[in-house]
């Protein structure tokens, strides 16, 4: 087998040298009758070329040749081939967790600057090295609200993601955490009254998402004065990253937990990609996840390491500030080469361009008669239309039209029935945005 | 390093000096040498009660965490600010610039089961004969 | 000192500093496909919410700047595909590169999982025959391929754990841990909303029966168990640990770790193990890159499997496969969408490549970590003497007397070419050196390490300042991680910032 380097006669050798008849030998620890006596029943074994046959036949089996308009938390946006030429080098590719500093060098320096790329994107101090992806890293922030004030209700916007108020809710269920959801008003945007009628002095944090789910940007100030008049933390869950490139950071926020996605981690079926937890020097001791600090060595030449370590589950153990360990270090890797490709100016007209092709999107579809924009706020790439009919029924004639179209919001909000949330990227050409619009009004002229 | 005779200590090596019903308390020079340069500790607010053999803070060092634990029960009155921004004095000086609270005593009488400096030096010195078994 | 150490020499590698440091307003890297609709002005749409310079300090350099950036950092780094990491419980094994071929596939990477199921059937059918796969080498019933990583996956283990028992009518408040344990257990195990009870290893380090019968009560959900033990030995009396377990109505969880020495040999499901996690990116083969991605697939029997997190792939009638968001008793999502795809291609692409021959994997790791064993008894403290599997765990009493401990000798393995095995881990053996090959490791490779680790032990012997003061070939020296952890230094900052701000 190809993976294996020795020959029998090497096989042979070893066995001899440790005075073992046969490899059998070596299993006599675990009791016989648990011994598999046959192969075990797996396809294969294949060579590379079969190997790569199979993939490429399940891909022609996805979504190739469609135009997409989803969005929702994973992004279409362009990525640089030197992304994959970094990453692929084997030092970055095949090395172990930094915790050898002398021989990671590499590695932490990398993390040192991706640290630094969140901090100056979220407008926060100091953030850490990745958790395993957005939902989880808005999990964390809310876990670290909950351990800084002591107490032991959250309120989160329902304009947060579905899907990440649900792994919040899986895991406050075992932490006696209580989570309360606050609506939104009409421009799309969270209850700031609801949410100032719910406030009490046992309220850890507030949640809020920008973009949020339906696309709208928040503003921070009211919902944060509130917050912080009664003792709880702000924090701000960012899933479309590349928003920052024109939009303010959440500064009044205490806790940002980004998704890193939009920054140069293809979309993948749903991962893997990068959570991040950002937030102020004076919390560092309870942010969970590795943190790489700037040191020197003992003749005084800069260099960095892994720090904090306290609060890390392999010294604290059950006292630990998370329970993780392996994180997404390659993917933060990715959107740290990404990152730097795009520089100041790069993600700036990146940011721009989608603001531009999405007003052009929104303006073409809402002139066809029936299509109406659903709320008012300011958005950044996505947005929310009401549609005279079902959503799911206009979808499915789409599909015949190789696209796939804006995701339909009633399955997640029973009262969106009729919405859809449309997301235009920098990827999206103008052509691709003609004839969805075309064939959306098509769709709904057809009186069937 | 001396272990002062007027302190008392306990087996989880902190030390108390009580007068006039108030208790200075810290680690020993031995528990500093076990966990090594200290970066970091944490205790508690003025106002802050603790309980005799529960752990009130922590003491930090970079590959290690240890509870301390109080070796009697009252009111915190000060905790030593200082610590904040120069932890390594538990290291250079862990008997007394290094304090960590002072306790007003709610039951004196629990000083009375701590070890003496003898009886303390003793316990450790048996310590060691066990780590180099 | 270099006649003794073959594998590695000095080599002149470059410098490079921060990629700030590097910036200069007006570089660019990048260039964006000009727009084809009109521009948008930013200001008028977002008004107040309007970041109009761009990302402040945010680098700015050019195309071939990123390239020697990264490429020399790159080359400040150890890696598999440089030479062995003998990482106790880390199965640090090859990556295949067709793995990453086959990632990057359009029509793989570029898929959305809120696409309809009638546009994904590429992307479901890799799932289930993962799981199909996953489920013959386990001999499980069900499993959820969600988990983000191992520690992720002892969550969802646990939680399932707690859901069956709340079923039942009782979800109990502690869960035993041995004190051999990875920290992810306990730490895990808190999160869950359990209580941690150690239970103390007997003298041949493996699971203290006896005490087992003692400490299982009605208030104990389950016994988190590794297998083979963190020491690298097999758990004999799993199946009498299970029983005594399922005896009160607790369960086993099995921290999957160590499959390497297992796949192909023997099935967790008929040792008595109820619910397990895998570590993707150890026994299957993933890239560490660094820290991650991983991903920690769970495998239960039938009773934990109503309470599987959701979306669970179902296959409809015609053939058609599907993601079913709602199922009453499940725990939920332990992650936003379905988990990390990309690593699951990979662990899949691994499990094709071998097939049914996976178990000479196992084989020649365990003959690996064997051979090593064989050489080192002697140089080495050998605490536990039962026989070991795919990795063995040495302590430094020997070397102690002269001074120089684990942390030393690993140093020094670095002059020598290697990454250092796991120090001081499992707890349970002082100055623990815990050495796994892996089966990817030629003889040549294993006997490079016996001889450098023979060397080093008679350094420790004749010239422990050498060792203690280790390494001394590498870019930088012992780092100060005091002063790191005192005054954190986590982020750059422009020099106008680090001057204005006040002086310590």
């Amino acid at each position: 087998m190809r993976y294996l380097p020795k020959s029998p006669a090497e096989r042979q050798e070893m066995l001899a040298a440790i005075g073992a008849k046969s490899i059998e030998d070596l299993f006599e620890c675990i009791p016989e009758r648990f011994r598999l006596r046959e192969a075990l029943k797996l396809p294969g074994p294949l060579s590379e070329a079969e190997v790569i046959s199979y993939f490429k036949d399940r891909a022609r089996e996805n979504s190739l040749g469609y135009s997409s308009f989803l969005g929702a938390g994973i992004y279409n946006h362009l990525r640089s081939v030197i992304t994959d030429t970094i990453l692929l080098r084997g030092e970055f590719l095949t090395s172990y967790t930094p915790y050898q500093a002398e021989i990671t060098q590499g590695t932490l320096q990398a993390i040192f600057e991706f640290q630094t790329l969140m901090c100056q994107l979220t407008g926060q101090e100091v953030a850490n090295a990745s958790m395993y992806d957005g939902s989880t890293a808005t999990t964390e922030a809310v876990l670290m609200a909950e351990r800084l004030t002591g107490r032991g209700r959250v309120l989160v916007a329902r304009s947060v993601h579905p899907e990440y108020r649900e792994v919040l809710r899986t895991y406050a269920r075992n932490s006696g955490l209580r989570v309360e959801e606050i609506g939104y008003v009409k421009d799309g945007r969270v209850d700031v009254a609801a949410l100032q009628a719910a406030l009490g002095d046992d309220v850890a944090a507030v949640v809020l998402q920008s973009p949020n789910f339906f696309g709208v940007l928040e503003g921070y100030a009211e919902a944060a004065e509130a917050a912080h008049a009664s003792g709880a933390l702000l924090v701000v869950a960012v899933a479309e990253g590349v928003s920052l490139g024109v939009v303010k950071p959440p500064a009044e926020a205490d806790i940002v937990a980004m998704e890193a996605q939009s920054f140069g981690l293809p979309p993948s079926y749903g991962g893997p990609f990068a959570g991040v937890v950002a937030s102020r020097d004076r919390f560092v001791r309870q942010m969970p996840g590795r943190l790489a600090g700037q040191t020197v060595d003992a003749r005084g030449q800069r260099g960095f390491v892994l720090t904090l370590a306290t609060r890390e589950q392999h010294i604290r153990r059950e006292k630990a500030t998370s329970n993780i360990c392996t994180n997404q270090a390659l993917c933060a890797l990715a959107a740290t080469v990404h990152l730097t490709l795009l520089g100041k100016a790069g993600l700036r007209e990146m940011a721009e361009q989608n603001v531009a092709k999405s007003q052009f999107a929104l303006g073409l579809l809402t002139e066809i008669p029936g299509v109406r924009r659903a709320f008012g706020g300011p958005f950044f790439n996505e947005f929310t239309l009401e549609f005279p009919r079902s959503v799911r029924m206009i979808n499915a004639d789409l599909l015949k039209d190789k696209i796939v179209g804006p995701l339909a919001l009633g399955p997640m909000y029973p009262e969106l029935s009729k919405h859809g949330l449309v997301c235009v990227t920098e990827t999206t050409s103008r052509q691709e945005i003609e004839r969805f619009a075309e064939a959306v009004e098509r769709i709904l002229a057809d009186p069937a | 390093m001396a272990y002062p005779a007027n302190y008392r200590y306990t087996k989880e090596h902190e030390w108390l000096d009580a007068k006039d019903g108030v208790a200075t308390v810290g680690i020993t020079d031995y528990a500093q040498g076990e966990l090594g340069d200290v970066v970091f500790v944490e205790l508690p607010q003025a106002g802050a009660k603790v309980t005799k053999g529960k752990s009130f803070g922590t003491v930090e060092s970079v590959k290690a965490v240890s509870e301390i634990y109080a070796p009697a029960s009252g009111e915190v009155l000060e905790a030593n600010g200082e610590l904040q921004s120069k932890p390594e004095t538990i290291n250079s000086d862990p008997h007394a610039a290094a304090w960590l609270v002072k306790i007003k005593l709610a039951n004196p009488s629990e000083l009375d089961g701590l070890m003496d400096a003898a009886a303390y030096e003793a316990y450790i010195a048996a310590k060691g004969k066990e780590a180099s078994a | 000192m270099t006649d003794s150490i073959k594998k590695a020499t000095r080599h002149t590698n470059q410098n490079e500093g921060l990629i700030f440091e590097k910036s200069s307003p007006g570089k660019r890297a990048f260039e964006l496909p000009p727009l084809d609709v009109p521009a948008a002005d930013p200001a008028r749409s977002l008004g107040g919410l309007h970041r109009g310079q761009g990302v402040e300090d945010f680098p700015e350099v050019s195309e071939i700047e990123v390239i020697r950036h990264f490429t020399r950092l790159s080359t400040w780094n150890y890696a598999i595909d440089l030479g062995m990491y003998p990482l106790g419980s880390c199965t640090m094994k090859y990556n295949p590169r067709v793995n990453e071929f086959v990632a990057r596939l359009d029509g793989i990477a570029t898929e959305h999982p809120y696409q309809p199921a009638e546009l994904s059937q590429g992307c479901l059918r890799i799932l289930q025959l993962l799981e199909n796969c996953l489920l013959e080498i386990t001999g499980m019933d069900a499993i959820t391929l969600q988990p983000a990583a191992g520690a992720q996956g002892e969550l969802t283990g646990l939680l399932l754990i707690r859901a069956y028992l709340e079923k039942q009518g009782n979800a109990r408040k502690k869960v035993l841990i041995p004190d051999s344990a990875h920290g992810t257990n306990p730490a895990t195990a808190v999160v869950a909303g359990y209580q941690v009870e150690n239970i103390k290893s007997e003298s041949h380090g493996q699971i203290d029966v006896d005490k087992l019968r003692d400490l299982v009560t009605e208030d104990v959900a389950a016994l988190m168990i590794t297998n083979p033990s963190t020491l690298g030995i097999f758990e004999q009396r799993i199946p009498e640990i299970a029983d005594i377990l399922h005896g009160r109505g607790a369960l086993l969880y099995m921290d999957g770790a160590n499959m390497n020495a297992l796949t192909g040999v023997t099935r967790p499901g008929e040792l008595g193990v109820d619910v397990m996690h895998l570590n993707l990116h150890k026994t299957f083969s993933t890239p560490h890159g660094g820290g991650g991605p991983g991903a920690g697939p769970v495998a239960m029997k039938k009773i934990l499997e109503p309470f599987r997190p959701v979306p669970i792939l179902v296959e409809k009638a015609g053939g058609q496969l599907a993601l079913e968001t709602v199922r009453s008793a499940s725990i939920g999502k332990v992650r936003a969408f379905g988990g990390n795809f990309g690593v699951l291609v990979r662990a899949l692409a691994y499990v094709l490549a071998y097939g049914p021959g996976v178990r000479q994997a196992t084989e020649d790791a365990v003959l690996n970590a064997n051979y090593i064993r064989k050489h080192l008894e002697g140089v080495f403290d050998l605490p536990y003497s039962l026989p070991s599997m795919h990795e063995v765990v040495f302590s430094d009493a020997i070397q102690k007397r002269n001074g120089v401990n684990t942390m030393d000798i690993a140093k020094r393995l670095i002059d020598y070419g290697f990454h250092p095995y796991t120090t001081a881990f499992p707890l349970i053996v002082p100055g623990a050196l815990m050495i796994e090959p892996t089966e990817s490791e030629s003889k040549e490779e294993c006997d490079l390490f016996i001889g450098a680790m023979k060397s080093i032990a008679e350094e420790a012997a004749r010239t422990p300042e050498l060792v203690k003061s280790a390494p001394h070939t590498t870019r930088v020296r012992r780092l100060d991680e005091t002063t790191a952890a005192r005054k954190p230094i986590l982020r750059w900052k422009p020099p106008a910032a680090i001057k204005s701000s006040a002086p310590d």
